[in-house]
């Protein structure tokens, strides 16, 4: 969404750049909005004085338990309007509410949509913007300026079809690739690992990309566990919201509000925010399962009452989770007859959702306070280097309007950028000959190791990437509060997992690939494990529980915000190989 | 639900290969089947249905996951771009069967105007805090919004 935002945007404020998008599927069905969406997550609707973007603020910031950049989130929602408006122009059907004439309202800042072919209505509008699209790309290194390596300079890849080695030569890059999946155990394991809630083809890039190039990182501890119908991860926002459905425990009693004054003692007035804080609600399901009340059940059979709204909960997945309808269909789940489970899904990170992690950016000259603005917005600390969507950090419940809206407010200011600086920064020709060796080396990691075996996947010498994501979902579910762990961690157990990542990524070294296929999946597992070490280094750095329900470090059981209302910020130094990490102050702009 | 693919139907076309976010619609050159797709990789399948809405020949269908899925249930699609409508059919494994359809665009597909085809933006425009078509798509009857205070709505 967000490169397809960044693309149209770029060539109305630039209309004789080139530009190209690059992608590693092709953009017609690539990235999370793939098979379609029901809602719109993120739309003020100012047109009918709905809400404001104050209220979105203060929104926001108490579900992310008093910790957002406040510039970045209003900046989505005075802008997101305009681009919904945009989308439905283009032809995005939304669903009006025939007594008002208005967007047919989820709940207070969601619309619901017949959203099947959003993807493909927005990539219809990048294709038309760029100048050339190039599919089936994996973008593998950002390159940096040969006379200042804080300065972006193009990105490099290979073609997934025909081996090609490309390099992207130019003055501002926009990252919008994907948050990670598969960096902690997925539930399922067999062929259901393919069903994570978030698109097992967002494997971390946005971060890994830019890990390595010395971008600074914010909030990638605030890992996202969402609850959603167990197994085929159906989305709940419809039938909470608008279907008003109400999950019970194993015995029909409600416990989300049960553990409230236990939880007003470790995590203080929070539990008091209206709505009630996404991770404290996973808090109380949790403190429910522990219990032995499982199983959680989401009574869909006492609010499908008519024709319209068994329609509406059926679309809800065929729109978006289509898992889901035939998680009901194979186990013979009618939903107007019976209930079906709810579940706390594997982590994920991402900065899109109701979590915020990502890349430390810039904000809007009018709006940022000093502490986080330095010249363009969304651009991250390395120059002319911008992000949008899952990339950037700090700027929670973008969502899919939100997040093409940070791809035209990434757009408009690289456009900033590149007329702003006439000189064109270079990519030494030894730096492209080392990343060409880089990008290939799988292959030759399996061509010298093949023959000390007859045949099969155990090798002495090399592992697949799949062997490397089992290994490194199983240190990050162990170690770093994964659901084996019930999200739980503590510093003992961080430090060795970080002791056995250390050993993952010597042998990232040795990962084999035998064709493009693998060396895809070997990027990005490169990609992930990259992201699985900031994430480490974050949550041993945060001395607290901040996002109960998301992770809990057990030796620091309180939030406390005394010491912790701040960002938890680092910087890899790719000269020294050493990991900074450190504090930003959180500042307030919107009162409340 | 991994896809799966019916050897008589496929010719080998490769729009599924084409169009799977995954990389894992690939064409297999069996001396079984000849040259026709198959999924390489189900563990890395969303089961997004991509490729099975973009099969002319309606030649992939899809089988829940082994993990948690029992078997005879069916969930297939049509989607139409011409008259811009998806129509699903689902049948249960107790063979409860039901029908859906759903609109999926309100415009011609290649309507979209480019961006390029709007005047160009003024200095003025461009040094603002303004995004294309604003204030105007904003709706909001006056400019873009800077932080006020203020009580919350709620």
């Amino acid at each position: 969404m967000a490169g397809c935002g960044a693309a149209y945007e770029a060539r109305y404020w630039g209309r004789g750049l080139k530009i190209v998008v690059v992608e590693k599927a092709d953009i017609e069905r690539s990235g999370a909005v793939a098979m379609g969406l029901s809602a719109i997550n993120c739309y003020m609707g100012m047109r009918w004085n709905e809400n404001t973007p104050e209220d979105f603020v203060r929104y926001t910031r108490n579900d992310l338990m008093g910790l957002v950049r406040e510039d970045l989130v209003y900046d989505i929602a005075r802008h997101v309007d305009s681009t919904v408006h945009l989308f439905e122009e283009w032809g995005l059907p939304i669903i009006k509410d025939p007594t008002t004439g208005r967007y047919k309202r989820e709940g207070r800042w969601q619309i619901l949509i017949h959203g099947e072919s959003y993807k493909p209505i927005v990539a219809e509008a990048a294709r038309k913007a760029a100048s050339e699209v190039y599919n089936r790309i994996m973008v593998t290194h950002l390159l940096t300026d040969a006379s200042n390596p804080n300065r972006i300079a193009g990105a490099a890849g290979f073609s997934v079809r025909d081996g090609t080695f490309y390099v992207f030569r130019a003055k501002a890059v926009i990252v919008a690739a994907g948050g990670a999946t598969h960096i902690f155990r997925p539930r399922s394991v067999g062929e259901g690992a393919g069903r994570t809630w978030y698109a097992p083809w967002s494997t971390g890039s946005a971060y890994g990309l830019l890990i390595q190039v010395g971008a600074e990182m914010t909030q990638m501890e605030n890992k996202l566990v969402v609850t959603r119908f167990k197994d085929g991860y159906g989305p709940v926002g419809a039938w909470f919201l608008a279907l008003k459905a109400v999950a019970t425990n194993a015995y029909g009693e409600d416990y989300e509000l049960k553990y409230r004054e236990e939880q007003r003692a470790l995590y203080g007035d929070y539990v008091d925010a209206k709505p009630f804080p996404t991770c404290l609600r996973n808090d109380a399901m949790l403190r429910e399962i522990k219990a032995g009340r499982s199983p959680i059940f989401i009574h869909t059979e006492r609010v499908l009452d008519t024709k319209e709204k068994e329609e509406l909960g059926h679309e809800d997945f065929l729109d978006m989770t289509m898992s889901q309808t035939i998680v009901w269909a194979s186990q013979n789940i009618d939903p107007k007859k019976r209930p079906s489970e709810l579940q706390p899904s594997e982590p994920y990170i991402m900065g899109s959702h109701a979590t915020c992690s990502g890349a430390w950016a810039s904000g809007p000259s009018d709006i940022s306070p000093t502490e986080y603005f330095w010249g363009y917005n969304r651009m991250t600390t390395v120059e002319g280097l911008f992000g949008a969507g899952d990339t950037i950090g700090g700027s929670a419940h973008k969502f899919s309007s939100g997040s093409f809206t940070e791809g035209r407010l990434a757009a408009k200011a690289a456009v900033m950028y590149i007329m702003d600086h006439a000189d064109t920064p270079t990519v030494a020709e030894g730096t492209v000959e080392a990343v060409r060796e880089d990008v290939f080396r799988p292959f030759e990691t399996y061509r010298r190791g093949k023959s000390l075996i007859t045949r099969g996947t155990v090798s002495p010498s090399f592992i697949y990437p799949d062997q490397g994501v089992v290994r490194l979902e199983k240190i990050m579910d162990e170690y770093a509060g994964g659901w084996g762990s019930f999200y739980t961690t503590n510093e003992v157990l961080l430090n060795r997992g970080l002791e056995l990542l250390g050993m993952l990524k010597e042998d990232m070294a040795h990962v084999a690939a035998e064709n493009l296929h693998q060396l895809q999946r070997a990027w990005e597992l490169y990609h992930r494990v990259w992201t699985a070490e900031a994430v480490i280094r974050h949550t041993l750095f945060r001395k607290e529980t901040r996002w109960p329900g998301y992770c809990y470090r057990s030796d620091y059981p309180k939030l406390d915000n005394a010491q912790w209302h701040c960002f938890v910020n680092s910087r890899y130094d790719q000269k020294t190989g050493e990991w900074s990490v450190f504090t930003r102050p959180y500042v307030q702009l919107i009162t409340g | 639900m991994p896809t799966f693919v019916d050897p008589n139907k496929c010719d080998g076309c490769g729009k599924c290969v084409d169009i799977c976010p995954s990389d894992i619609m690939h064409l297999s050159n069996s001396v079984f089947s000849g040259r026709k797709a198959y999924n390489i990789e189900p563990n890395y399948c969303w089961e997004c249905y991509s490729c099975v809405k973009e099969c002319p020949q309606h030649a992939i269908d899809m089988r829940g996951y082994a993990d948690f899925a029992p078997l005879n249930h069916k969930l297939t699609v049509l989607r139409d771009k011409e008259r811009n409508v998806i129509m699903w059919k689902i049948r249960y494994r107790d063979g409860t069967k039901m029908q859906f359809a759903f609109p999926i665009r309100s415009t011609p597909w290649g309507s979209i105007k480019p961006p390029q085809e709007y005047s160009q933006p003024t200095n003025d425009e461009m040094k603002s805090q303004y995004l294309s078509h604003e204030p105007e798509y904003l709706m909001s009857g006056g400019g873009l919004p800077v932080p006020q205070g203020g009580t919350s709505k709620s």
